[in-house]
């Protein structure tokens, strides 16, 4: 299961309705080993496309070295698809590269860049398997005791 | 000569867990061929068909190497290379 703050879960659609038609991508980072979605950094979608997204590959490094030293680890990686369900595609089936992070994904094909509900979806791809998680929406984490 | 090499955590099944290996060699190509020796099946995931994998990126000295030569950039001892997965995907 998926547990993420209110104010990171509107964080995230903020960014894909804001970034369509193009696909928004970015990573939560956390506390190495915490499981818990903290620190939100939009990434600039490199390939500034409808249909894909990469991040830059000096960003990239920048993004890692930076959640090295502070001894976090990615815990959500997000991505918007605009115009298809919030489902994982072969491509990012194909190039999922961290095992232990939930795969967030987001559909704006509905309302686009306008106000109204999104699909919001979360994942563990791992080996090339596909799994579904529940989401928890929580105020605050330090509220889970 | 040794070199340290950062691998990400889905590479380390090739590694035993471990987050950083040594390795030697006087140009990336080199360096794979040595961390293959000892870390068997590693090199198929960074090279397909004589390149790198266009979805993975290799650093040196904070450095993408794709604009150091690729896999004849030059390593001396004592360099860091950082591998990490491209994070990318899309709708199709």
């Amino acid at each position: 299961m998926l547990t993420i703050t209110r104010a990171t879960y509107d964080a995230i659609v903020a960014h894909a309705k804001r970034d369509h038609p193009d696909e928004a991508c970015g990573i939560v980072a956390g506390p190495e080993g915490s499981d818990r979605p903290e620190r939100l950094i939009e990434m600039v979608n490199a390939a500034g496309s409808p249909t894909f997204y990469e991040f830059d590959s000096t960003d990239l490094f920048q993004l890692y070295k930076e959640m090295d030293a502070r001894d976090e680890e990615p815990v959500v990686v997000y991505h918007s698809h605009t115009a298809t369900e919030a489902y994982p595609s072969v491509t990012d089936v194909k190039l999922a590269g961290e095992p232990n992070a939930h795969y967030v994904l987001v559909s704006t094909r509905e309302h686009g860049n306008d106000e109204g509900p999104v699909e919001f979806r979360s994942y563990r791809i791992v080996d090339g398997q596909i799994t579904e998680e529940e989401i928890q929406v929580v105020e605050a984490f330090s509220s889970l005791g | 000569m040794a070199i340290e090499v950062r691998i990400p955590t889905i590479l380390r099944t090739y590694t035993a867990g471990e987050k950083s290996v040594s390795g030697a060699g006087g140009t990336l190509a080199a360096l794979i061929d040595d961390l293959e020796a000892n870390h068997a099946g590693i090199k198929d995931r960074l090279i397909d068909n004589g390149d790198l994998r266009r979805f993975v990126n290799v650093y040196v000295n904070d450095e993408d190497v794709r604009f150091l030569g690729g896999l004849e950039a030059e390593l001396k001892d004592g360099d860091q290379v950082v591998v990490l997965p491209a994070v990318a995907g899309g709708a199709r």
